[in-house]
């Protein structure tokens, strides 16, 4: 659009025509206040706090909704503003309590400041404030009806952002209130109540304290916490989240999880789990001490130098005796980078075997071989916000990957985005898609087959042959697409996929996994045939150094095969569930010594002969990559005394063995630590000093726990990860392409086993988070409710 | 055509609702008209009625249920076989609107809403009804009686009572 250029206040601005003033003034650092506009959202022009002088037109007018133009004279903040937003506050406050003192939002609230600023705290109203008590509506979600502003934000989010619709607005004038989809005469505890996705994204959203949390409410202030800015630890998309973390008596405990300040991809949003799903970490059924199975067979707490010296001596003893193939290592989808690559590496080269796997949720082995030698094919994650078009083959994003899904609906609604849904079930994006194709049962093979030109294939497809031609049609005239393929697509399938994709000039892939780091532990080879980088473990390359086994080892399968056979001598699982996961009969690891590093007693902890206790995502540092290729980083917010992080074990448990701890994790490399000064005339010399030695890799890594040493390595070996470090550290994404070779062998077995969580479970993980518990149990529709009322 | 299998709603108004929800660009439309039409026919707006409008408009019913508790004229409880529904707005209070509303409340020993024990009659206050030139004024069911005074109140009441009003509902 051409640029118009208008005045505010006496400065001159130039913004795309079309622009709303509100947006444009913005962006000149101009802030106008506003309580019902919310970026992305319909425009609702409820409140009138956003009012100001526009020349020429008779009265104030709504900068939310009115758009720029050339040659406009506005004034954002005159007496006669004042007035009119004193006089607005007033009305908006008519049954407001101002209890802010123990409002969750003071503090933080729109409504607070825009008070405080034009003092309306005094209103002339003279009639009967109408009150109404606190409702829980859900598990997470509370109503506090007197605070409420009627902006409508939370109906717009809901509805608009969510597409769930549960909230709507009833009666009328000062009794208008803000209800949920259950009414109270219709619920067994006759109070109303809300069924729906239970995101909390109209909590989010509400510009006063009127919708609070679950989690949150009343247990802190904004300013008691500190914030820290890292990756939600649940599904395969990898949403920002800021976490509100306090002190407790035995660590740190996090309390809040928004992202607020949209500082990640997946701008504001949040699901469920990763709002509400961080309490886990707060369990009580945390294992904080290092067990050892006793010859009596009970587990026994000993100190952590008695278990890292058992685990390491046997571990030792074990792979000389019987070799190091005896021995088999499974990793979670929930480490850093950092730790998976450290994992391998210390599997390969110090217990000096292959049988290496992980829980795989999608098959990014065939995926990078079938994009091998390809540049810019694969999506990132921000292409979701913005691609014209975009193909769904498989997968169900609103429950598996609920941050996609949000993406889409975005881009669909803001930017008409073409989306193409072709899926078994009636998945819910079907509502946003320009053209929905329901396929056969098990038909994704017979579709991939049919798109590689197989017209036989079709009737196994779809029934609709017809619908499947005007689909493939549709699908093949976009100029750029986007292909998201769900983990029902590996081996055959997913390759033939890709290459129809491939005829398309845009088109540009991604395949959706299940959890935080679930491609992380593929690109970093948790993998028996392949090491990081998809570099297969025949042919090592760059890893010759490693001097590793190139014999590929055994699968998640094998390895408990080997087991039942009385072949596998030890078995290293670090943060994984495999026992449940995969039904093992737990007589198998009868002769097997077992180590474990866990946050719970798990089916396989429960198996251990040696537990180590675990730090989780949230409370360590490093780098993930998402389902997509974005490489974002984590950084340590909660903290619980007694466990350590799979890293630091992995090197303490590799040292008792008695490797060289120095050719394990290149630590002391880099510059001496010399750390410029830090006081007196040249003191931000060490502040440039520090920022430099990170831009080039250099910053002395002191400690073989520093997991930033193992990146170094990462991203000198690893074909792909070939990282900016600044943009790492500064909490940007950025996205890294696989670079494999192509396809070995023909028969691989891709081992996929989705996760099937939905939006309210996680993993083994999720068993241990209340709220999910809680919120599950509630979707489920137990009459479980019981209202608490506000604290007296 | 309906395709509603299992109306709530007699023959008539059902296909009435069929084709009124042919006469809007925009289904949604239809919605106030029908909440009307069906609170004439059942006597209120009760959940079986929102399901069903719900359901012929393509909404869900907390759609319906934003709309139905905007409007004051529609009810989600009963009310007795005679609605006397007493304007309080402006004109009517300045000619004595409260007084016929008392003597009502007095007359018939209910209040604001409710409805008598025979459910012969309910009583409402109201904002306008459109009849202030002749004011004070109420409303039975759809019938008007204006310039009133409690006698004529009376009266009207007894004819009612005695199954002689006009009842248009
Ligand atoms: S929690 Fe999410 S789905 Fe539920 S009402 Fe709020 S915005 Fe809607
Ligand atoms: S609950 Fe909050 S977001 Fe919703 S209308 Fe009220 S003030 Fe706005
Ligand atoms: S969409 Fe995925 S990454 Fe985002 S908050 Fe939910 S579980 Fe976490
Ligand atoms: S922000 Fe403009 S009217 Fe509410
Ligand atoms: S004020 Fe009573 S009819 Fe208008």
């Amino acid at each position: 659009m051409p640029d118009v250029t208008f005045t505010v206040d006496g400065k001159q601005i130039t913004a795309p025509a079309g622009t709303l003033l509100i947006e444009a003034c913005k962006s000149a650092g101009i802030e106008i206040p506003a309580f019902c506009y919310y970026p992305g959202l319909s425009l609702q022009a409820a409140c009138r706090m956003c009012v100001v002088r526009i020349e020429k037109m008779p009265k104030l007018q709504t900068a939310c909704t009115t758009p720029v133009a050339e040659g406009m004279v506005v004034s954002s903040e005159t007496p006669e503003i004042a007035q009119a937003r004193k006089a607005t506050l007033q009305l908006l406050l008519g049954n407001h309590p101002l209890d802010c003192p123990v409002c969750d939002a003071g503090g933080e609230c729109e409504l607070q400041d825009m008070t405080f600023k034009y003092g309306a705290g005094e209103s002339l109203y003279a009639e009967a404030k109408n009150h109404r008590e606190e409702q829980q509506w859900s598990p997470v979600v509370y109503f506090d009806r007197p605070r409420c502003i009627l902006c409508y934000r939370c109906v717009r989010m809901c509805g608009e952002g969510m597409d769930v619709f549960a909230l709507g607005i009833q009666n009328r004038g000062s009794s208008a209130v803000i209800a949920p989809n259950i009414p109270a005469h219709q619920s067994p505890d006759h109070l109303a109540h809300l069924d729906c996705e239970q995101c909390g994204m109209c909590i989010d959203a509400c510009p006063v304290g009127a919708l609070t949390s679950g989690a949150y409410r009343y247990k802190t202030r904004p300013w008691e916490m500190n914030h820290v800015a890292t990756i939600c630890t649940h599904c395969g998309d990898g949403c920002k989240t800021t976490l509100g973390v306090r002190s407790t008596s035995d660590g740190a405990e996090i309390v809040r999880g928004d992202n607020r300040d949209k500082s990640g991809i997946n701008g504001d949003f949040l699901c469920n789990k990763g709002r509400y799903a961080f309490d886990f970490a707060n369990s009580p059924e945390r294992i904080t001490a290092p067990l050892v199975r006793q010859p009596d067979g009970s587990l026994k707490e000993v100190s952590w130098e008695e278990a890292f010296a058992h685990a390491g001596k046997k571990l030792r003893e074990l792979r000389d005796a019987k070799g190091g193939s005896s021995i088999g290592v499974i990793g979670g989808n929930r480490l850093t980078n950092e730790e998976a690559y450290l994992l391998q590496k210390f599997a390969r080269t110090v217990l000096g075997t292959n049988n290496i796997d992980h829980h795989r949720t999608a098959d990014y082995v065939t995926f990078a071989q079938a994009l091998a030698g390809q540049q810019g094919r694969t999506a990132s994650w921000r292409d979701t916000q913005s691609y014209p078009a975009v193909l769904i083959v498989g997968g169900d994003p609103t429950n598996q990957a609920p941050g996609t899904a949000w993406n889409l609906r975005a881009d669909v609604r803001l930017n008409k985005a073409r989306l193409y849904v072709a899926n078994t079930d009636e998945i819910k994006l079907r509502r946003q898609a320009k053209a929905f194709l329901q396929l056969a049962p098990f038909g994704y093979g017979a579709l991939t087959a049919y798109l590689a030109g197989d017209a036989a294939s079709a009737s196994n497809a779809a029934t609709n042959t017809s619908a499947l031609d005007t689909f493939r049609d549709a699908v093949k005239a976009e100029e750029k697409l986007l292909i998201l393929i769900g983990s029902e697509l590996r081996g055959a399938d997913l390759k033939r996929l890709i290459e129809f994709g491939l005829t398309i000039p845009g088109a540009k892939f991604a395949l959706l996994s299940d959890y935080a780091n679930s491609r992380g532990a593929a690109d970093m080879g948790l993998l028996p045939d392949m090491l990081p980088g998809y570099v297969p473990v025949s042919n090592p390359g760059p890893f010759a150094e490693h001097n590793a086994p190139t014999k590929n080892g055994l699968n998640m399968l094998e390895i408990f095969e080997a087991a039942g056979r009385g072949e596998l001598s030890a078995l290293y699982v670090v943060n994984s569930n495999p026992i449940s996961r995969y039904n093992v009969d737990p007589a198998v690891l009868k002769d097997t010594f077992v180590v474990v590093h866990e946050m719970f007693m798990t089916e396989t902890a429960q198996l251990a002969d040696v537990i180590l206790p675990a730090a989780n995502l949230y409370e360590k540092g490093g780098s993930v990559t998402n389902s997509y290729g974005d490489l974002q980083l984590v950084q340590k917010a909660g903290d619980r005394a007694g466990v350590r992080t799979d890293f630091e074990m992995i090197v303490r448990v590799a040292d008792k063995m008695g490797a060289d701890i120095k050719a394990l994790v290149p630590f002391g490399k880099g510059l001496r630590a010399d750390m410029g000064q830090s006081r007196g005339a040249q003191s931000g010399e060490a502040d440039r000093h520090a920022v430099w030695l990170t831009a080039n890799n250099l910053e002395p890594k002191l400690s073989p726990f520093d997991s930033w040493a193992i990146l170094d390595e990462i991203q000198r070996l690893v074909p792909g990860y070939n990282l900016l470090r600044l943009q790492l550290l500064s909490g940007n994404d950025q996205h890294l392409e696989p670079a494999a070779a192509s396809a070995a062998s023909a028969n691989r077995r891709d081992l996929v086993l989705p996760s099937g969580d939905t939006l309210f479970t996680s993993g083994t993980l999720g068993r241990f988070s209340p709220a999910l518990n809680d919120v599950q149990r509630y979707q489920g529709n137990e009459p479980l409710i019981q209202i608490h009322t506000a604290a007296e | 055509m309906s395709t509603i299998t299992n109306s709530i709603f007699s023959p008539e108004t059902a296909a009435r609702f069929d084709r009124l929800v042919t006469l809007y660009p925009v289904k949604r439309s239809a919605l106030v008209p029908m909440l009307l039409y069906a609170q004439d026919e059942v006597g209120y707006v009760s959940d079986a009625v929102v399901t069903e409008i719900a359901e012929r408009l393509d909404l869900l019913e907390l759609d319906v249920r934003n709309v139905l508790s905007y409007y004051s004229m529609l009810r989600t409880k009963p009310a007795g076989k005679y609605n006397v529904q007493v304007c309080t707005n402006i004109s009517c209070m300045l000619r004595g609107g409260y007084e016929i509303l008392d003597h009502c409340k007095h007359k018939l020993g209910i209040g604001h809403k409710e409805v008598t024990a025979d459910k012969v009659f309910s009583l409402e206050e109201v904002e306008c009804i459109g009849a202030c030139c002749w004011a004070p004024a109420m409303q039975v069911n759809y019938d008007f009686h204006d310039n009133l005074t409690t006698v004529k109140v009376d009266e009207i009441l007894a004819t009612y009572r005695a199954g002689q009003g006009k009842d248009v509902k």
